[in-house]
């Protein structure tokens, strides 16, 4: 597999940014028509490599040869030129344009100096039916979900007939199906010789589309090798730097398989939430010490259903209780007060203050217990930011830290820390371990189990069947915002779960059937 | 110079302390330009450290800080306030037509006491009315106080009759013209007000809201910040802020022109709150930096003008300088 003439050739890589070394002579080497996966925990200096590949950062030392020529881009928009695009994981699109203008944007069709509107939405149009994707290509962007901006931004991507497509974490957002699409997509560029380099954390979709992988760990490359040679767990320890067989102890998560001890007291009974048409229906049931796995496909309401129970959005029907009280939650802040906690999918829109500190970041819930006449203890704040961060071993250069200088695992460490300061009877989690490495990620959810073996109710929200079918001791599937499973610890499984979110897909079942097969599952 | 580059380098790639040494990296930059200017002005100006004509030149800075401190908290939430230099006028029309009137002629204290208490009441409400257009009707700050900004000082004008009010009342203009110690009243109120609200944005949990709801609001929010409350409370204090130096103004005067009492004052008040290291996209309150950025803005008009540099001359001059501040800050931020 190894070629004489590689595509892209980054040698002896450094970097060290103020008080940081991120970059210790790294390599990576991608192949001309290659799927290249780069893999490392966050801070491995996986982003930094590829930022100096596309310009946006300046390298120390090194060299980086790119189709047969020495290259030292000065800016993004340079490597793009030359034939490197890469797809961002926040998307990098304007939501006010057009869907055909962001796919455009800084390059339009002219004709006399105007933008040719019709060669352009014909154009947009072509691109994203290569894509499979058939979508008004004149509205405004954000009038589509996340799946589809990304589709257009893969779009634009490939519309400057790229030679190298970096795409990093590109599914974190997809569901099933559109991963299905991106992987015909990315196997459609590879035989066109496109080579694309692969950034992500879900092995099994590694393994899926990717030919070899290069694994960083601590700045440096520590091994290059083909995905079909490449037991997983040997991947894994590569990524952790630990034993073999310390890993291979856990199974695919941190949670140990096998239920806890259930209170009787019902913590959380929401019934028949219902508002427009994200949610028709749904119902959930928590009990103390209990943690409830919520799936379903993307667009089934699992996040609506949280943000309600919160109190974040309004309900049209339903009866929210807690502890066997009604509960009437007008705003996030009622429902802290009844001792809920909730971390939302999306950390760095609805979850961190970037500019302010951890400390103000981990105790911003816990001010008004704080504070006493509205002057805030110093002294206290600082005693719980300690403990949490020994707790919860957070890595930051201490308390004073901006929260956005962190990784995203310990950014959502002092998201959870935020709420476990205050003792919550139950904690909502949208999707706690997205984006975030797999040493976090390994840590987070041994606390999520350790914290439901106290009592600690656990509303669980998982795009990683993985987590949801070794986490939870009952999942909750919903479909179409409506509860369509219950499903009682014995009986959970993959094809039942994966079954019960494909309810309701009549005409397409047996495709349906034939997709369960194909989910992958460590201990399948 | 030589040898200090390296060192000023090395302090600023250390990353232990950011946060601290950046916020104090960003006074001190206005802090140092403030003293270039003062430093300027002890030579060039004669009579500049005199104490007489150094009063003189806080008693103009005082109403213009005391707004841009308002504005600093409506910035850090994210928000602006056009609204201040028509708040001002509201103000400054409605006291004289209370101290004036025949019914209160001859219970000067209640009086004066009314001028003030009515007036503030009235003004915060408004300012509470500029937070209500804000949080209940999802208006974009900007807009929400324009409809203030036209229509305070149109509610001036009605007040006063499209009138001059003329008046000597040495117990109101206290304010404007006291001294308590030999220190110009108006200045010791600046201070203070500076002082208080520096301190609220450091050490209470209305100020931790103020920065949050700025930082991010979604997650204020969903951290059960009362987001809403917040702002209804930074506009109104705002207006109560506008409501003093309307108060200042024509104390100082000795009468009350609707037509001109706090012209501009919401642009001033921005400009110093830009120049004092604020940035407009919220989340971060500088309350002292924008004292600061009110002297600097000030002390370069009164020193061009003192030099007999032309008023539109001066003007553009000060344009530069806000332009090369806010540049620095934004430098520095980054």
């Amino acid at each position: 597999m190894i070629q004489d003439d590689p595509l892209l050739r980054m040698e002896h890589i450094s970097k060290a940014f103020p008080g940081v070394v991120a970059l210790v002579d790294a390599h990576l080497s991608v192949n001309r028509g290659e799927v290249h996966a780069l893999v490392g925990q966050n801070g491995a200096g996986k982003s930094t490599l590829i930022k100096i590949l596309t310009g946006a950062h300046r390298r120390d030392s090194g060299s980086i040869n790119f189709d047969g020529a020495a290259i030292d881009f000065q800016s993004p928009q340079q490597a793009q030129n030359n034939g490197i695009s890469t797809i961002y994981q926040e998307i990098n699109l304007v939501p006010f344009r057009s869907v055909a203008e962001n796919v455009f944007m800084a390059r339009e069709p002219r004709r006399w100096g105007f933008i040719n509107w019709r060669k352009m939405h014909a154009e947009a149009a072509t691109l994203l039916k290569r894509l499979s994707v058939s979508i008004d290509v004149t509205q405004p962007l954000m009038n589509y979900n996340i799946a589809i901006q990304q589709m257009v931004a893969i779009a634009r991507a490939i519309s400057f007939e790229s030679k190298l497509v970096v795409m990093d974490e590109p599914t974190s957002s997809l569901n099933e199906r559109e991963v299905e699409t991106l992987f015909t997509i990315i196997r459609q560029l590879k035989a066109e010789g496109v080579s694309v380099i692969f950034v992500g954390h879900r092995l099994d979709e590694l393994y899926a589309i990717c030919d070899r992988v290069t694994i960083m760990r601590d700045g440096r490359t520590v091994d290059v090798r083909e995905m079909k040679d490449l037991p997983k767990v040997e991947l894994v320890s590569k990524m952790l730097g630990k034993e073999l067989g310390e890993v291979r102890r856990h199974g695919q998560t941190s949670f140990k398989v096998g239920q806890h001890h259930v209170e009787q007291e019902v913590l959380l009974e929401a019934r028949g939430l219902r508002r427009g048409r994200v949610l028709q229906g749904a119902s959930v049931d928590v009990h103390a010490g209990e943690i409830v796995g919520l799936a379903g496909l993307l667009g089934s309401g699992r996040s609506e259903v949280a943000r309600a129970v919160f109190g974040a959005d309004p309900l049209e029907e339903g009866a929210v209780r807690v502890e066997g009280k009604p509960a009437h939650f007008h705003s996030p802040a009622d429902a802290i007060h009844a001792g809920i906690g909730f971390c939302p999918e999306d950390r760095k829109m609805d979850g961190i203050i970037p500019y302010l500190s951890v400390r103000e970041n981990l105790t911003l819930a816990a001010l008004p217990t704080l504070a006493r006449n509205g002057i805030v203890s110093r002294e206290k704040q600082r005693e719980i930011v300690d403990r949490f961060i020994k707790r919860l071993d957070i890595k930051t250069a201490g308390p004073e830290q901006k929260i956005r200088e962190l990784s995203g695992g310990n950014q959502q460490k002092v998201l959870l820390a935020r709420w476990l300061c205050l003792n919550p009877k139950l904690l909502i989690l949208d999707e706690p371990t997205r984006g975030i490495d797999v040493g976090a990620k390994a840590e987070i959810q041994a606390l999520i189990e350790e914290l439901a073996e106290k009592g600690l109710g656990v509303l669980m929200i998982s795009s990683e069947l993985e987590e949801l079918l070794e986490g939870s001791d009952r999942v909750v599937v919903l479909h179409d915002g409506q509860t369509v499973a219950s499903l009682a610890h014995e009986d959970i499984n993959l094809s039942v779960v994966v079954a019960a979110m494909a309810h309701g897909d009549d005409d397409i079942s047996p495709e349906t059937a034939k997709g369960e097969e194909e989910v992958p599952h460590g201990e399948a | 110079m030589a040898k200090l580059d390296p060192a000023i380098t090395t302090v600023a790639h250390h990353f232990v302390l950011p946060e601290r040494l950046r916020n104090f990296g960003q006074i001190y930059g206005g802090l140092t330009a403030l003293l270039l200017i003062i430093l300027y002005d002890i030579v060039f100006r004669p009579h500049f450290l005199q104490v007489q004509s150094l009063y003189n030149d806080l008693q103009e800075v005082a109403p213009i800080a005391i707004i841009a401190t308002g504005m600093t908290l409506v910035i850090a939430t994210g928000g602006i306030d056009l609204s201040v230099g028509s708040l001002m006028a509201f103000a400054g029309a409605l006291a004289p037509i209370i101290f004036l009137s025949p019914l209160l002629s001859n219970m000067l204290l209640l009086g004066n006491a009314l001028a003030l208490i009515i007036p503030l009441i009235v003004t915060g409400l408004l300012g509470l009315f500029n937070g209500f257009l804000i949080t209940r009707f999802r208006i974009q700050p900007i807009i929400a106080t324009l409809v203030l900004f036209i229509a305070g000082r149109g509610m001036a004008l009605v007040l006063s009759n499209d009138k001059l009010q003329d008046f000597n009342n040495p117990g109101f203009q206290f304010i404007g013209q006291g001294r308590v110690v030999g220190i110009p009243f108006q200045v010791i109120l600046m201070l203070i007000i500076v002082a208080v609200f520096a301190v609220i944005m450091r050490i209470t949990t209305f100020g931790r809201y103020v920065l949050a709801t700025g930082g991010n609001e979604a997650a204020a929010r969903l951290a059960g910040i009362p987001v809403n409350r917040v702002k209804l409370a930074v506009y109104t204090i705002s207006a109560l802020l506008a409501a003093l130096a309307g108060f200042i103004i024509i104390s100082i005067n000795s009468s009350s022109d609707a037509t001109r009492v706090g012209l501009n004052g919401e642009l001033d008040a921005i400009a110093a709150v830009a120049v004092g290291g604020t940035p407009l996209t919220g989340g971060r309150a500088a309350v002292v930096g924008t004292l600061i950025g009110a002297l600097i803005i000030y002390l370069i008009g009164a020193t061009l003008v003192s030099q007999n540099v032309s008023f539109g001359v001066a003007q553009m001059i000060k344009a530069a300088i806000i332009l090369v501040a806010v540049y620095f800050q934004r430098q520095r931020k980054g």
